[in-house]
């Protein structure tokens, strides 16, 4: 499959950018028109920032430290690793963030599964979440693709109808919390993404020889698809670049393959109480594609859900002997192994059920000596000499053939 | 509104079921009340501008390939007012969605996802049969997103919850609070929720449930759930002076 890069440069520098019919073209230009009209608070970037180009050619900022983190229902209860993941990575960059108690999820994982909401409900979890975060002065950051993409609609939604932006302030006011929403909704693999260069300076594992093949999460770059990162040097600009643009920057190999587009077979209620359709649907229609088109070392993808599907089944589809039995990583988690990051202390990676271990010992990483550390942490906790481990753990202070000097974990968390 | 079945005459037909999808018909004022609540939906306009028939929808979408379903079916019937195959659609086709949302590739503009989650919602507000069998099973999952405020839970790696996923998820459950424990970040030493959440922010959320009706929505899909929901976030918020 070869996609003609040069001749979509040509027609983009000879045509200018593409309009998006079906959502707003700027929706930062109309949010600072509603704050003037006093309709609601838009809560600014305020640090340093960078500058990307999204899908129609607009230009998004991606705010690079002082963040709040809007964390993943599904991520922090079943695939930690990629929660910790991103921390870790923050954290090593010296970049600040908070980390709240007083954020729920968007609950949009229950909405596209039952409808047992409405927009009015939606919108107001979804603006109570950023009012907790304008209380801090710190700037949300999504780490969940479908938070990030319902979070999008919603914010069409709240300046597309006056009538549900006052049902939201109504609510707000009750709750004694203003309309709010962030001068730009990001994604945490935006902010990878945007930051991949200062992230491959810090590698330490050669990663030149993993090949890696990418699954674009739907709700990333499917709703409100304007809003998404493209670039002309990742596929001619005609997919998202997010994911693709790290893994390059690393140094691995991205492998393409054809099913690229379709979804991972999720469905929201269906890995729930209908996986027969999700089991069939990540295993036929992309696992076993990227084994046969690209073979790749690892599968990487941005989302929640596609890390679940994607990871969790393959063992059914083991059974009756599909060509499965590919490692499924999140972007975070990749990149934080890259950076000398711990396979289970940070990355969690016994939370999963694809054999990874290849994959490590690919990377040169002693996934047996990871191990026993990692079970020397645990019986530090059954003994009752700590109640938790924290991030100095993470970074293995505690072991006794560290090299004196070594970095630790930096104080980040506020 | 309550989706009654059509008269006992209507379903004495003796050379035609007259039933769909397995459910008793409605009258057909019935349907078209149910069209009309869908079309009063504030999206509806922004989801719907025609159809070219290109079938584009047809070929991202992921359910499409597995069952009998087609989102550009959805768009069509809702184009042409169908109400009979809008209601057919609504006790069948749309629990079919994978809400992916890759439909959005229409050249036309349109989304015929979000007509889906319109006509889901408007099935759960009026209880309609598919609704309720589409959430059996799923109500310990609504309990817990308005409960409290995060919708899966590490306890729910149970392990036989699922046995599809293999032996590692019950090294999960085995493990699941010496695991935990293991965190790094303060904020997810929790088992019964993803991260630990404010008491404060429990009593918005419900705040938020009540005041914008989608509490009220579980009453008509699964009253016992509702009931014990109701109890809890009003007991909660007396504790906080809140009234409603």
């Amino acid at each position: 499959m070869t996609i003609p890069v040069e001749a979509l440069r040509r027609a983009k520098s000879a045509e200018g950018p593409v309009t998006d019919r079906r959502s707003l073209e700027d929706p930062r230009a109309e949010l600072l028109e509603l704050e003037r009209q006093g309709e609601l608070i838009v809560q600014k970037i305020d640090r340093e920032a960078v500058t990307v180009s999204t899908k129609y050619g607009r230009e998004k900022r991606i705010q690079k430290s002082h963040l709040w983190h809007h964390k993943s229902c599904g991520q922090c209860g079943h695939i930690p690793g990629y929660s910790t993941s991103i921390f870790w990575l923050m954290r090593k960059l010296g970049y600040d963030y908070h980390d709240p108690h007083d954020q729920t999820s968007c609950t949009a994982w229950n909405y596209y599964a039952s409808a047992t909401s409405n927009p009015a409900a939606q919108a107001a979890v979804a603006v109570r979440n950023f009012a907790a975060a304008y209380e801090t002065g710190y700037f949300p950051l999504i780490h969940c693709g479908t938070s990030y993409g319902h979070y999008k609609d919603v914010r069409e939604e709240l300046i597309r109808y006056p009538e549900l932006r006052a049902q939201v302030r109504a609510v707000m006011a009750k709750l004694g919390k203003p309309l709010v929403l962030p001068e730009e909704i990001v994604h945490y693999s935006e902010w990878i993404h945007a930051l991949r260069g200062e992230i491959a300076a810090h590698r330490v594992r050669d990663v030149s020889g993993i090949v890696v093949s990418v699954h674009p999460a739907c709700h990333y770059h499917k709703i409100v698809p304007g809003d998404a990162i493209y670039d002309p040097d990742f596929y001619g600009g005609q997919r998202t670049a997010v994911v693709t643009g790290l893994a390059e920057a690393l140094g691995s190999t991205v492998a393409d393959y054809s099913t690229w587009f379709d979804c991972c077979g999720f469905g929201f209620r269906h890995i729930l109480v209908q996986r027969d359709f999700s089991r069939s649907f990540a295993t036929l229609r992309k696992i076993e594609v990227m084994k046969e088109e690209a073979n790749p070392d690892v599968v990487l993808t941005h989302d929640t859900g596609c890390v679940t599907t994607l990871d969790k089944s393959q063992f059914a589809a083991k059974a009756h002997g599909r060509n499965v039995g590919l490692p499924v990583l999140s972007d975070a988690q990749f990149a934080a192994l890259a950076l000398g990051a711990h396979p289970y202390r940070v990355c969690q990676l016994h939370w999963h059920s694809a054999d990874y271990r290849p994959l490590l010992e690919k990377m040169g990483i002693d996934w047996e000596q990871a191990w026993a550390e990692f079970q020397g942490d645990l019986r530090r906790l059954e003994s009752g000499e700590k109640r938790y481990l924290d991030w100095d753990d993470a970074e293995g202070v505690h072991d006794k053939n560290r090299p004196p000097g070594s970095p630790t974990g930096d104080e980040h968390d506020s | 509104m309550s989706v009654t079945a059509a008269s006992p005459a209507q379903n004495d037909a003796h050379y035609k079921a007259w039933d769909v999808a397995g459910y008793p018909d409605v009258p057909t004022d019935t349907k078209v009340q149910l069209f009309d609540q869908i079309k009063g939906d504030i999206r509806f306009a922004d989801y719907l501008h025609g159809c070219y028939e290109c079938g584009i929808c047809v070929a991202a979408c992921p359910s499409a390939k597995f069952y009998d379903f087609s989102p550009r079916r959805i768009a069509q019937a809702a184009a042409r007012e169908d109400v009979d195959l809008i209601y057919q659609q609504m006790q069948e086709d749309i629990w079919e969605c994978s809400q992916c949302f890759s439909c959005l590739r229409c050249p036309r503009g349109n989304n015929p996802g979000g007509i889906v989650t319109i006509m889901r919602e408007v099935a759960v507000r009026n209880g309609m049969a598919s609704a309720k069998e589409a959430l059996v099973g799923y109500s310990r999952i609504i309990y817990k997103i308005m409960s409290t405020g995060t919708q899966v839970s590490p306890d729910m790696l149970g392990r036989d919850s699922f046995p599809d996923w293999g032996p590692e998820t019950a090294d999960v459950a085995d493990n699941l609070d010496l695991w935990r424990r293991a965190l790094p970040p303060e904020t997810m030493h929790t088992t019964s929720t993803g991260w630990s959440v404010a008491e404060s922010t429990l009593v918005e959320l419900y705040l938020i449930w009540m005041e914008t009706g989608a509490l009220d929505m579980i009453a008509e899909v699964d009253r016992g759930l509702h009931t014990i929901l109701l109890e809890l976030m009003e007991e909660r918020l007396e504790e906080e002076g809140i009234e409603l």
